[in-house]
């Protein structure tokens, strides 16, 4: 098995770390070094620091870029300004994700987008299929980038320790390009996957070692630590933030997922707009929630969600949220059933009360 | 390397088993149990007088992670259950060995004991 496992640029920092090394989506990757609950705090009150190597890349570059991606993307890719970055559902045309993505845009003619690691091969394939006549081409950077992700309050602050870049000037979903710990060609972008501040940092795959040992070193008087996907995952849960697989799916649309937000129906076309127009004026037969439980156990994923006793759901995430010290989740519910005032959910027998959050877990 | 008290017992599911004078047994998880589940967030333990068979399940230790069921290592009766653990169920990642044991159960059949592992055995197990 594990001989098929990918490994990452920073493989022997994570051993040297003391990493617990796990299979997560065809790569050998760290779920944690110290602990998920300290490692999750951390990204809360000071910083953390990701390898998050195993996402995808690819970038789209030619004259109907722009026009390429506004036809197969959900969310406007065309009035992106250089410089800046969006996040966008692609769709099937049944309505169905391929996968979520962030797209940054370099000039006019060039994008590059950020794909999900289970997701990459699949992704360049489909966009691939859809080129058409249009002068653009899709190239495969997936092991070109590292990736690291500087979350928490102090991120900013550990981050100027290693880079000249004018990270002030970097707004929410902006970016620069420049050099971090000595390695040129870094993309630095004010975005993140865990509810708190901080960066993502594309960098080149041999620059991997030596930035992320230099920010561990620079941050270490402050509170900064590794931190693996088990915290990634707690933390994106608190967020609010869909984990692809799980609230989005070939079988979970952008409008059943709540992220109506990001498909822009004034184009007039794009891959899937008439399945989702259907379910965003009909309503969707069925939609994401997040709940919490007021008890220790955890309802995870497969776990079946009851009104009375008629089976309405099932748990597509769940973790023990480390600020709220008690259990949260998401669940796919049949339409009718979301506000339903007595949900509860089977956990190895026991019927649990479950409690609909209609605001993120944390602010 | 994960700490494996040479006075024990222990079983193949990494239950530890400590006898007692009086004919019971504490019953906790061992240290690389702990280590394996992560963070524990949840311990479910049964309520007083209640009887297992050997390799019966008891309870469920839950972690951030994943939710594992907890083995009876020995037949017999729970006399005492670790309350304690309810409002700190991180004591199992903490004392494994110590303030988490887990039950204490009145031994049916002394002769079981034998069946157990010992230090040596458990560690080369690992």
């Amino acid at each position: 098995m594990s001989e098929s496992l990918a490994r990452t640029p920073l493989y022997d920092l994570h051993v040297e770390l003391g990493a617990r090394l796990v299979p997560f989506a065809g790569w050998e990757m760290p779920v944690q070094y110290t602990g998920i609950i300290e490692e999750h705090m951390a990204v809360r009150k000071t910083a953390g620091l990701f390898d998050v190597s195993h996402m995808g890349e690819a970038r789209i570059r030619g004259r109907d870029a722009a026009a390429f991606l506004d036809r197969i993307m959900t969310n406007e890719l065309s009035t992106l300004k250089p410089g800046a970055a969006r996040y966008t559902v692609m769709c099937q045309p049944d309505g169905g994700c391929v996968d979520d993505l962030i797209i940054y845009r370099f000039s006019e003619t060039e994008f590059l987008i950020c794909l999900n690691a289970s997701n990459a091969p699949k992704d360049i394939a489909w966009m691939r299929s859809l080129i058409g006549n249009a002068k653009v081409e899709v190239l495969d950077e997936c092991t070109a980038w590292a990736q690291l992700a500087i979350q928490g309050p102090l991120a900013e602050q550990i981050l100027a320790l290693t880079t000249a870049l004018p990270l002030a000037t970097i707004r929410r979903f902006g970016f620069l390009v420049g050099e971090v710990a000595g390695a040129s060609g870094c993309v630095v972008s004010r975005t993140g996957y865990t509810g708190s501040a901080g960066f993502e940092i594309y960098l080149p795959a041999a620059s991997a070692t030596q930035v992320a040992r230099a920010l561990l070193a620079a941050g270490k008087p402050h509170g900064l630590i590794p931190a693996g996907l088990g915290a990634r995952d707690s933390l994106r849960l608190e967020a609010g933030y869909p984990l692809y697989g799980h609230e989005i799916s070939e079988r979970i649309s952008p409008i059943q997922a709540g992220l109506g937000w990001t498909v822009k129906f004034a184009k007039t076309h794009f891959v899937g707009r008439e399945a989702l127009r259907r379910q965003a004026e009909g309503g969707p037969a069925s939609s994401v929630v997040k709940f919490s439980l007021n008890d220790r156990r955890i309802a995870r994923q497969g776990a079946t969600v009851y009104a009375g006793e008629i089976a309405v759901g099932e748990v597509l995430s769940g973790t023990h949220s480390p600020v709220l010290n008690k259990p949260i989740g998401t669940a796919l519910i049949a339409a009718g059933y979301a506000n339903a005032a007595e949900l509860t959910v089977d956990i190895r027998g026991t019927h649990l009360p479950l409690t609909i959050s209609v605001e993120p877990f944390i602010k | 390397m994960s700490q494996v008290p040479a006075q024990l017992r222990y079983t193949k599911d990494h239950e530890w088993i400590r006898l007692e004078a009086d004919g019971t047994a504490t019953i906790g998880i061992t240290d690389h149990a702990q280590a394996a589940l992560g963070d524990v967030t949840f311990v479910d333990l049964p309520k007083v007088g209640k009887s297992f068979a050997a390799g019966e399940v008891f309870g469920t230790v839950e972690s951030v992670k994943a939710a594992s069921d907890l083995y009876c290592p020995l037949a017999g009766d729970i006399v005492e259950a670790n309350t304690g653990l309810n409002d700190a169920p991180d004591l199992v990642n903490r004392e494994p060995y110590g303030g988490a044991w887990m039950i204490r159960v009145k031994v049916k059949n002394p002769a079981d004991v034998a069946l157990l592992l010992d230090a040596a055995a458990y560690s080369a197990s690992l």
